[in-house]
């Protein structure tokens, strides 16, 4: 393509991607080195139909001042990164001192809200990833082998957990594994104990997410895999039948290899959304259990007093994570693509 | 050409919507202005959202946005010049982000011009002015199944520890497996009957004339130590049990005593979803108290509405005229009066409405107005929930909970 069609093609793109991905992620950046002026109290008569009272308020003519001298507010560097709501250095110094044994630091690191949610959310991308990929193959190299009479109708039942909005699946089983819920109950049944309850327990707590996970993305995995079946080569399987390969043989040997760059790129885009993992934990009321990155941004916005800069420095630390999640399957990319060029 | 069409096709459903709800007009004096409230979305603001929107007519635009999420969009919906919202319905915790953004106005002259019809204990002052003028009054209060306390023999419980003995002879007769409720939901709520217990026992939230957070001391622990010998009797999900689940339950009988926000014991008694047998054995009582205090272990809450600062004079007069209207003494009728606890002049108490009273009467405390009590609320709810499972000490939750809070307060500018 000629540099000045591309550009033309380009152009559009490139400027949505300033516009709307850039821009607001300056912004964030920005938002998390300033935090508000230091509050300017007064104390004041308060009355009500509950009686007077003297109550402490913000003097908004002292404050209107501050901020008509620096709107942005005051600088703070990186203190919100490294304060106790995220990166919490001093803490986990303390922790580490003050800790004889590897398990004691952990149970403290733990009890801080950053850790804490990367210790859920890296455990579920790393078991949500892998299985729904080898679920979604599974789905994929079963419906193609069925009649094709058959397949219209399984596909759509497949899709379905895709197709049903996140927040509302997982609210629907919410209920369902209630411990009065049909599968709840059915869980005690096997269980065969009467007081078993998913939402009361971290471990369980967990499994759910991670099953729900794998039940929700899989089809994503599925549908990427079942296009990359429809254009196996006819003649390469087709030698390695004549040559007496076993169906696994086939699958192993011919299948496999050829989805092999989907598998990646399902891979990239999966690690991706399950770092980000939120509408399940809000789905299943189970932020006593298990936090996330974007859940801690959701709880800060979601305060009666907003924690801008806080929520600001959390979604540059995702992105960070995500960048460093990401950069082997970039790096080997970038390397595919040189080796071409 | 495109891009026109869309903008012609969109600007022609907007005008359609506001002619629709121009529709149904009734005389509220307003000559012209836009008003646009956002609110909670319980009966009681729906009574008065729809009140306000009877006041549009060809010169008057008025639209509401009630929803439970509100209070993560009013403060951004009123930042604007000119505000999106031209009035927001909060209650005494949330006014607090509004003034401390200093996004709504002081009231007084539209009250001298068009507020006849208040009460002087309706106008909420601060500092001299009046901020937002209160409709209602809510509160935590006991609420019981009268046919299960007699069949074991009880009467109803007047503290938390009456409360306990009550519960463990519920169960022990095999009545009911799990005879407490409460919204004890891990977040908002959680924080909130944190709250209710340590002001049971007599605690201060912060050191006085400052935003030092001083909870972790003998009444926090005293607090926490009764929250968790209430959860053993409660459904083992209870921090995934809002207000909303809490009723739930209460509605499908397994539930015997619970502390519930007097705002929704009117569901409480309707057979709607529930059973005759639950409905009409549903009673209430005031407040309990808590290791032999004098203060319930409860707050008492107003709801009310604010103007926005960042309109014109005209918008908020049309809006408080609307509102004014919206709360009128002739608004009360049978179904409206058993809505909420009415502050509005001409209310005759319904029964539904005896615990809030008896809340008020028994010396509860309103919950704080202090710029910082939200900020301590959020770490409550996010630092609380692994003692309420037994994963940690109470001392040690409440350390969270003070370091988690100084962290937030000294981003805000709150502490140094």
């Amino acid at each position: 393509m000629k540099h000045k069609t591309f550009f033309w093609f380009f152009l559009p793109t490139a400027l949505a991607m300033l516009l709307f991905i850039a821009f607001p992620i300056v912004s964030v950046v920005v938002q998390s080195v300033f935090t508000p002026h230091e509050a300017v109290f007064k104390s004041v008569e308060n009355s009500g139909p509950f009686g007077t009272t003297t109550e402490t308020i913000i003097d908004q003519e002292a404050m209107a001042i501050l901020k008509d001298e620096r709107p942005l507010g005051q600088f703070a560097g990186l203190s919100i990164y490294l304060d106790r709501g995220h990166l919490a250095v001093s803490e986990v110094g303390d922790a580490w001192r003050s800790n004889e044994t590897m398990s004691g630091f952990l149970s403290e690191l733990r009890n801080l809200p950053f850790y804490r949610a990367m210790a859920f959310t890296l455990t579920y991308t790393f078991t949500v990833t892998p299985l729904l990929i080898i679920l979604g193959f599974a789905i994929a190299v079963g419906v193609n082998s069925l009649h094709r009479h058959l397949k219209g109708l399984v596909i759509f039942f497949s899709l379905l957990p895709m197709i049903v909005t996140p927040l509302i699946g997982s609210l629907i089983l919410f209920w369902m594994i209630d411990s009065r819920g049909i599968l709840g109950t059915f869980l005690q049944y096997l269980a065969n104990d009467p007081d078993l309850s998913l939402k009361a327990s971290t471990g369980l707590t967990w499994i759910m997410l991670i099953v729900y996970g794998i039940w929700s993305s899989a089809p994503f995995a599925f549908v990427v895999f079942y296009a990359g079946l429809q254009t196996l080569p006819k003649d390469t399987l087709e030698s390695a039948m004549i040559d007496g390969a076993t169906r696994w043989q086939q699958i192993r040997y011919v299948v496999i290899p050829h989805l092999m760059p989907l598998v990646t790129f399902v891979a990239l885009i999966q690690l991706m959304d399950n770092f980000r993992v939120f509408e399940p934990i809000v789905g299943f009321k189970a932020e006593a259990h298990a936090t996330s990155l974007s859940w801690i941004i959701f709880n800060d916005l979601g305060g009666e007093t907003q924690l801008l800069s806080s929520a600001a420095a959390t979604s540059v630390l995702t992105i960070i994570c995500v960048s460093i999640l990401l950069a082997p399957v970039l790096v080997r990319t970038w390397r595919d693509f040189t080796a071409k060029t | 050409m495109f891009l026109k069409k869309i903008a012609t096709a969109a600007a022609m459903s907007i005008v359609a919507a506001s002619a629709v709800q121009a529709a149904g007009h009734s005389d509220c004096g307003i000559e012209e202005g836009r008003v646009s409230i956002v609110g909670n979305e319980f009966p009681a603001i729906q009574t008065v959202g729809a009140g306000a929107l009877a006041c549009a007519n060809d010169n008057v635009v008025v639209e509401t946005n009630l929803t439970a999420d509100h209070q993560k969009i009013n403060l951004a919906g009123m930042q604007g010049n000119p505000a999106e919202y031209t009035s927001a319905i909060v209650a005494n915790s949330s006014i607090v982000a509004l003034m401390n953004e200093d996004v709504i106005r002081p009231l007084d002259d539209l009250v001298a011009a068009h507020g006849a019809t208040l009460k002087p204990n309706q106008l909420i002052t601060v500092g001299g002015n009046v901020m937002a003028v209160a409709f209602m009054a809510n509160a935590q209060h006991l609420t019981y199944r009268s046919d299960i306390l007699e069949q074991a023999g009880i009467e109803p419980p007047m503290t938390y520890e009456e409360m306990l003995a009550a519960a463990e002879k519920i169960r022990s007769m095999g009545i009911l497996e799990n005879p407490i409720g409460g919204p004890y939901a891990a977040g908002w709520n959680l924080a909130q009957e944190f709250n209710n217990m340590y002001i049971g026992h007599g605690g201060q939230f912060f050191e006085p004339g400052t935003a030092n957070v001083s909870i972790n001391n003998e009444q926090g622990v005293a607090a926490l130590e009764m929250m968790k010998a209430l959860s053993e009797y409660m459904n083992p999900d209870f921090l995934t049990h809002d207000s909303n689940a809490t009723s739930a339950e209460w509605k499908a009988g397994n539930v015997a005593l619970m502390h519930m926000w007097g705002s929704r014991i009117d569901p409480l008694r309707s057979t709607e979803g529930s059973s005759e047998q639950v409905a009409n054995n549903t009673a209430i009582a005031g407040p309990l108290t808590v290791a032999g205090g004098d203060t319930p272990a409860t707050t008492l809450w107003w709801d009310g509405f604010t103007v926005a600062k960042n309109i014109s004079d005209a918008d908020a007069e049309a809006t408080f005229k609307a509102l004014v209207k919206a709360i009128d003494p002739s608004i009360l009728n049978d179904e409206t009066s058993t809505q909420a606890v009415w502050l509005i002049d001409g209310y005759e108490p319904t029964p539904a409405a005896t615990g809030v009273f008896a809340a008020a009467n028994a010396g509860s405390v309103p919950y704080p107005m202090l710029p910082y009590q939200g900020l301590l609320h959020s770490a409550l709810g996010a630092e609380l929930a692994d003692f309420m499972q037994g994963k940690e000490s109470a001392e040690q939750a409440l350390a969270d909970v003070e370091a988690a809070y100084t962290a937030a307060a000294k981003e805000q500018g709150f502490l140094q």
